[in-house]
């Protein structure tokens, strides 16, 4: 296990290579993937508490590849994540969470889904009224509450 | 030594709070004692750009993943639900999804309606006073003339359909099934100094509008310039009682972790049905060796909690996702009994609009319909701003096996014995669960949605905290009376959850609200004997 508060350097290229299994890349969408620089520097900024865990689920990672995972093929990459994924429970989980959690506040990433570039609040959102005569089958149908004797 | 108060109340969350506002006329000298601080809008999670990742960290609604100094722990291994809350002036009221229905008269009657669990000893005549008073002061939202729920008047319109609520209606009236637009706590138009919604979104971790209602910025604004005096960072550890049997004061811990002795000649307990049983449990003594107010033996047992069923999928047409409130419409099709469904009892429904990116990233892989690698970016796409959701909030009866205790060895900072859960869920409650997702499911798949995913029970959902230190007449069956004084100590209260008999099957706020009303309204008519 490793120290608490931070990742050793092989785990920050477990991390890397993990994180891009998970998304990776896409020319079609034109995003990067979850190794991207940047967003492997705001997971590493903001783990904070999660530290502990991710770094639990880096070392069951290690375990499970018996080596780096930059050195091992492309087929038993796909399988060690697999085995990762079935058998790595609250830890694999939180690092999956860490990992997404980032990669959708990036704003390339944002951007290419639509989604504006800013907090909820002060601008937040509009919202149609709609059609409130959908109702009516409701009234019209009636009914009441449940009589007391 | 300090000097005595006249009424000493702890907690300052939705009970604590109406208490004292209403306690506040007879100027007499209130104290409230509240483990949290004031909250700070420019801190909530909406003013930031990660605002959906604070949901996993400090803005969580477990005070285990929280562990702020001003949550305490809760062993909640043997519970299938585990207990949110959260902890502050406003207590719960800043971190709830501000969804308002109220117990219907119905629920008042459960035994003699279906022969299960116990009625009241009050009944829905008495609280209608408070429910208005409490809906003015909160500032619900709504429209009136539900059929089956036809008991509110919301002084503000309801929130818009949205995307979300118009597929939601449509699919409900092609099953011919009642649909209605939620009561709700969050203000639609400027009100009593509060700015109307603008549709944040995230708004259950507090809203930085301040259009949702919570207590620190409704009651407590007005109990403290009525002269009402608030003490944060105050955690009691135990309730004292002096050679009468009468309750003499507290013991908390103040800002700065020094232990102090507050007197006080009346007590009123307002920290829900979880912290309530922990803080009698805590203050067991020669005098009551089993607990304060422990006669019975029933402080702490009959929890209920809400089994939340829960059933969403996705639609071809975009929804409101995360830009606007939550929840915006309910149905009561099926909230009294029909026993031809195969249990007692029923069920609120609260449909909910949709999910930010991040939540729905991360809850999709958990579930696996958001795969890892090359079709993660398609597949994100179509569920991203296409989610909605169908919860039944289902009435958990009674058991005094599901119960709070005091954890041998898990102590919150200040080392006072931290509450342990056990609770199962019921045969009754299993099979109610079940029939809601069978309706909740026909109703997805009615509005052509795709990808159903299932949380049953919602395993953080333990919001509704209730039953244990239940309302009755028989000091033998019941921890207080039909007006909230427990049966063995006459001067002190109860006024939160932990007094309902039964739960109904809502979001209780409302209700627990009008009852601190009413039961400060019988104090102020009994002031000239109320220890009688």
């Amino acid at each position: 296990m490793s120290a608490d508060n931070q990742l050793t350097r092989t785990q920050r290229g477990d991390l890397r290579i993990i994180a891009a299994m998970i998304v990776p890349a896409s020319d079609e969408y034109k995003v990067p993937g979850a190794d991207d620089a940047a967003i492997q520097a705001d997971m590493l900024a903001t783990l904070g508490r999660d530290t502990k865990l991710v770094a639990a689920a880096l070392d069951h990672l290690a375990r499970l590849a018996g080596a780096p995972l930059a050195e091992l093929d492309a087929a038993r990459r796909e399988a060690v994540a697999q085995e990762f994924r079935k058998s790595g429970g609250a830890a694999a989980a939180t690092l999956a969470r860490v990992v997404l959690q980032c990669y959708y506040r990036d704003d390339r990433v944002l951007r290419s889904l639509g989604i504006e570039l800013r907090p909820p609040f002060p601008k937040g959102h509009v919202l149609p009224d709609g059609d409130w005569s959908l109702l009516d089958p409701v009234k019209a149908r009636g009914g009441s509450m449940r009589q007391i004797p | 030594m300090k000097d005595p108060v006249d009424v000493l109340i702890i907690g300052a969350g939705a009970s604590g709070a109406a208490v004292a506002w209403s306690l506040a006329e007879t100027k007499m000298h209130i104290l409230c004692l509240e483990q949290g601080g004031w909250m700070n809008p420019a801190e909530y999670p909406s003013a930031g750009r990660d605002w959906e990742a604070k949901f996993y960290g400090e803005w969580s609604s477990s005070p285990n993943v929280r562990g702020r100094p001003e949550d305490y722990p809760v062993n909640d291994d043997n519970s299938p639900i585990k207990v949110v809350n959260y902890n502050a002036v406003g207590g719960s009221t800043v971190m709830y999804t501000a969804h308002w229905p109220r117990l219907h008269p119905s629920d008042f009657k459960v035994k003699t309606l279906d022969g299960v669990a116990d009625d009241w000893p009050i009944d829905y005549d008495a609280l209608t006073p408070f429910f208005e008073e409490n809906d003015r002061i909160m500032g619900t939202s709504g429209l009136s003339g539900d059929p089956l729920s036809p008991l509110t008047h919301p002084p503000m319109p309801q929130q818009p359909m949205g995307l979300s609520g118009a597929i939601i209606g449509k699919a409900m009236n092609k099953l011919g099934w009642h649909w209605w637009p939620s009561d709700t706590t969050v203000a639609t138009m400027d009100y009593e100094g509060r700015a109307r919604c603008i549709n944040l979104g995230h708004c259950t971790p507090a809203c930085a509008q301040g259009a949702k209602s919570s207590t620190d910025i409704t009651y407590w604004p007005q109990a403290i310039r009525a002269g009402v005096e608030l003490r944060t960072h105050c955690r009691v550890r135990e309730i004292t009682t002096d050679e009468n049997g009468m309750a003499s004061g507290v013991v908390y811990y103040d800002k700065d972790g020094v232990e102090q002795f507050q007197p006080a000649h009346v007590v009123i307990i307002a920290c829900n049905g979880v912290g309530t049983p922990r803080l009698l449990l805590n203050s067991a003594s020669s005098r009551f060796p089993n607990g304060l107010a422990n006669s019975s033996g029933l402080v702490g047992k009959n929890l209920m909690f809400h089994p939340y069923a829960q059933i969403y999928g996705y639609v071809k047409e975009p929804t409101d996702s995360n830009r606007a409130p939550p929840t915006c419409l309910w149905s009561k099709q099926w909230y009294d009994t029909d026993l031809a469904r195969g249990f007692v009892r029923g069920f609120g429904v609260q449909f909910v609009r949709g999910a930010g990116p991040v939540f729905e990233a991360v809850v999709s892989e958990q579930k696996d319909i958001l795969p890892w690698g090359e079709d993660h970016h398609r597949v994100f796409r179509k569920l991203n701003g296409h989610r909605l959701g169908f919860s039944a909030i289902c009435e958990d009866l009674p058991e005094e096996h599901n119960r709070v205790t005091l954890d041998p060895g898990l102590k919150d900072s200040h080392g006072i014995p931290a509450p342990k859960i056990s609770y199962t869920i019921s045969e009754n409650s299993q099979k109610m669960m079940d029939y809601a997702l069978a309706r909740g499911r026909e109703i997805l798949e009615t509005a052509g949605a795709t990808d159903i995913c299932v949380n049953s029970p919602i395993p953080w959902g333990g919001w509704h905290l209730l039953g244990t230190a239940r309302m009755g007449t028989d000091p033998e069956r019941s921890v207080v009376n039909e007006w909230g004084r427990t049966h063995d100590v006459k001067n002190l209260f109860i006024v939160d959850g932990s007094i309902f008999v039964t739960s109904g099957g809502v979001n209780p706020t409302s209700t627990i609200q009008a009852l601190a009303l009413y039961i400060a309204d019988q104090m102020k008519q009994r002031l000239a004997n109320l220890f009688d």
